[in-house]
């Protein structure tokens, strides 16, 4: 937003980068014998992440204050209502990945690693959603990326090396974008701050400041798997182990990719119709390709790629309410992605397979997961009551009311794919009669857990969600 | 300004030697020479704390890394190097072509000369990482751990694969 180095009033924003900084070198201070337990720190980390995070539109943050921890390292920080729903969204995912972790993630050693790295991972999170200055924003995407990438080949198999390699090479090209477009801010504004930006752009009739700023937003846009550099993103999101693909596509990419957006908010103005249509082709793209999937998780990874692309084209709008509605998309979309990658989880511990042909008819022996799946995908697909439903409303009328008919009927009509890709899957694995007999059942607790919670926010939101909307934007 | 381009030039140089090199240890040797030449470039431009750091950490450190993760490596066989050349070369093939188009887009839009201001110049170290960068010293310090976890869970596979 244009306004966002104004102090929001709360004084907790280190907090957020402190407290899971002590709780990774206290877990690695852990003797051997002891690091069990760092399972149920990094829980209650990611857990007290998203409480506090649900208390400060709420105005009860400061029962925190009283600790005075906030003055430690003055790092300069903004959080303000909105960013505080990014940091929810963050914690929320974090907090199912470690759940689905602890029974996918078979060897001891390889889920201490994770939770090492998913701490780094939030803390790079957290920095972004609350940065005032686009440098910091780049080294804090730059150190979400490497503990991401870390992940993904936690088993170090060819699979996932290979992955690796694609997101590697991409990301490598996005960081050069936005190298090239950080340099040029700082040769026309004197300085890389959000303030000092909105000067140069305000004052900046000519070519550089604009250059800059598009370069920057390509490094975002490739960054966030938006058509056309989306390439890597199917094969990473199927390689990637089952509590990676939870993170990755629930919240990481996104964060790499649009929290940047979210914090130039207004200052996209000179690039709205880009966004428009970028965001439109990753929609349509993304929706035409999941319908042609064979596997569970890529069909999920290309729906990602089409539900991006509605953020991508709600901040493209240029209104407030655009801007509104690319944020609660963006926390509906990383709740429901979360969940569908926590039910891709399930099926592929209670199946052994997420090839949808192998999967006919597991729905009556995995109720539960069926279940889920289905409030997850009509979600998506903008079913009512569902949170999905409202912050798409939110996209179609904020187009509608900036007088961009054609793309509000895209929306509407890619809406009518994504609902046409998820009754496919919901046909061949839960609703139809098993070819032959398959071996399934429901995996344990702690592995239903995170969709059970994820549905209940989903249906629970789109009950609220009017009463929700005007917590956050008080 | 006439040095500086040389530099420049130079510098791409052992930036596209570093690429197209099939041996990995002078693409290492090539990384820290276009970091060098970048470090002189930097202290040409009045920037010597960033040249110093550019100095001991990318062309000193960084290579000494390389160079000890590659003595751990085995050689492929030479026929296979001038297969692997190849098929390099023609990965490539559209360098030139986006080199053209990027040529013809600075000349179609005709950039004017900007507005470029000079970023206020602090010349004391620590004022800048402590009072100006804090927020992206704790970041490097993330990237570090991130990265020494990288270490821990390459180098642990490797001593169980002993086994």
């Amino acid at each position: 937003m244009v306004d966002d180095w104004r102090p929001s009033g709360n004084n907790m924003d280190d907090l957020f980068l402190i407290i899971p900084f002590i709780l990774l070198v206290v877990i690695n201070l852990l003797p051997e014998s002891w690091r069990k337990i760092s399972f149920w720190l990094v829980l209650f980390l990611t857990g007290w992440q998203t409480c506090l995070a649900v208390l400060i539109p709420l105005k009860l943050g400061h029962i925190i204050e009283i600790f005075k921890l906030e003055n430690l390292f003055g790092f300069n920080l903004q959080l303000t209502n909105l960013m505080a729903l990014l940091l929810c969204a963050t914690g929320l995912v974090a907090f199912c990945s470690v759940l689905v972790a602890q029974v996918m993630i078979k060897q001891e050693r390889d889920r201490f690693n994770f939770f090492n790295l998913l701490i780094i991972t939030l803390i790079g999170m957290n920095g972004l959603a609350m940065t005032r200055d686009l440098f910091s924003l780049y080294v804090f995407i730059e150190v979400t990326a490497l503990a991401s990438f870390l992940q993904i080949n936690l088993y170090r198999d060819q699979k996932g090396q290979e992955a690796v390699w694609k997101y590697l090479i991409l990301s490598v090209v996005a960081s050069t974008l936005l190298l090239s477009g950080l340099a040029i801010f700082l040769m026309v504004a004197g300085g890389t701050s959000l303030q000092q930006i909105n000067l140069a752009l305000l004052a900046g009739t000519t070519f550089w400041p604009k250059l800059a700023l598009a370069l920057f937003v390509a490094g975002l846009l490739v960054k966030g798997g938006v058509v056309p550099f989306h390439g890597w993103l199917p094969d990473t999101y199927q390689a990637a182990p089952a509590p990676v693909s939870v993170l990755l596509a629930g919240i990481v990419t996104k964060a790499c990719g649009l929290y940047g957006l979210a914090r130039l908010g207004f200052f996209l103005c000179p690039l709205n119709k880009v966004l428009l249509i970028f965001g439109t082709a990753s929609i349509i793209i993304g929706a035409l390709a999941a319908l042609g999937q064979k596997d569970l998780k890529r069909l999920l990874a290309y729906s990602s790629i089409s539900q991006i692309g509605y953020i991508v084209l709600a901040f493209g709008i240029g209104t407030k309410l655009g801007y509104l509605a690319a944020l609660f998309h963006f926390f509906n979309h990383a709740v429901l992605k979360g969940q569908l990658f926590a039910n891709a989880a399930a099926i592929e511990a209670g199946a052994g397979t997420t090839e949808i042909e192998k999967l006919n008819g597991v729905g009556p022996k995995m109720p539960v997961t069926a279940f889920t799946t289905l409030i997850a995908m009509l979600s998506t697909a903008g079913l009512p009551p569902l949170a999905g439903f409202w912050s798409k409303l939110l996209i179609i009328m904020a187009l509608w009311f900036a007088g961009l008919y054609g793309y509000a009927l895209i929306a509407v009509l890619a809406s009518i794919l994504t609902l046409a890709y998820f009754l496919y899957v919901q046909r061949n694995i839960f609703f139809c009669q098993p070819i032959a007999a398959v071996k399934a059942a429901e995996p344990s607790l702690t592995l239903l857990l995170p969709a059970l919670i994820l549905m209940t926010i989903t249906v629970g939101l789109g009950l609220v969600f009017p009463w929700a909307i005007g917590i956050f934007v008080r | 300004m006439l040095t500086l381009v040389f530099l420049l030039l130079i510098m791409v140089g052992f930036a596209l030697w570093a690429i197209f090199t099939n041996l990995l240890l002078r693409a290492a040797i090539a990384l820290a020479l276009t970091s060098a030449t970048l470090t002189i470039i930097m202290f040409r431009l009045d920037a010597p704390y960033a040249g110093a750091f550019e100095l001991s950490v990318c062309a000193g450190l960084i290579p000494v890394i390389f160079i000890s993760v590659i003595s751990l490596l085995q050689r492929i066989p030479l026929p296979e190097q001038i297969e692997r050349r190849q098929k390099r070369l023609k990965r490539f093939w559209y360098l030139p072509l986006v080199l053209l188009a990027i040529g013809w887009l600075f000349y179609a839009i005709k950039p004017v000369p900007g507005n470029f201001i000079r970023p206020e110049i602090i010349n004391d170290v620590r004022v800048v990482l402590w009072d100006q960068r804090r927020l992206d010293l704790f970041g490097q310090i993330l990237a570090l751990l991130a990265g020494a976890y990288g270490v821990t869970i390459l180098f642990k596979e490797n001593k169980n694969n002993d086994h």
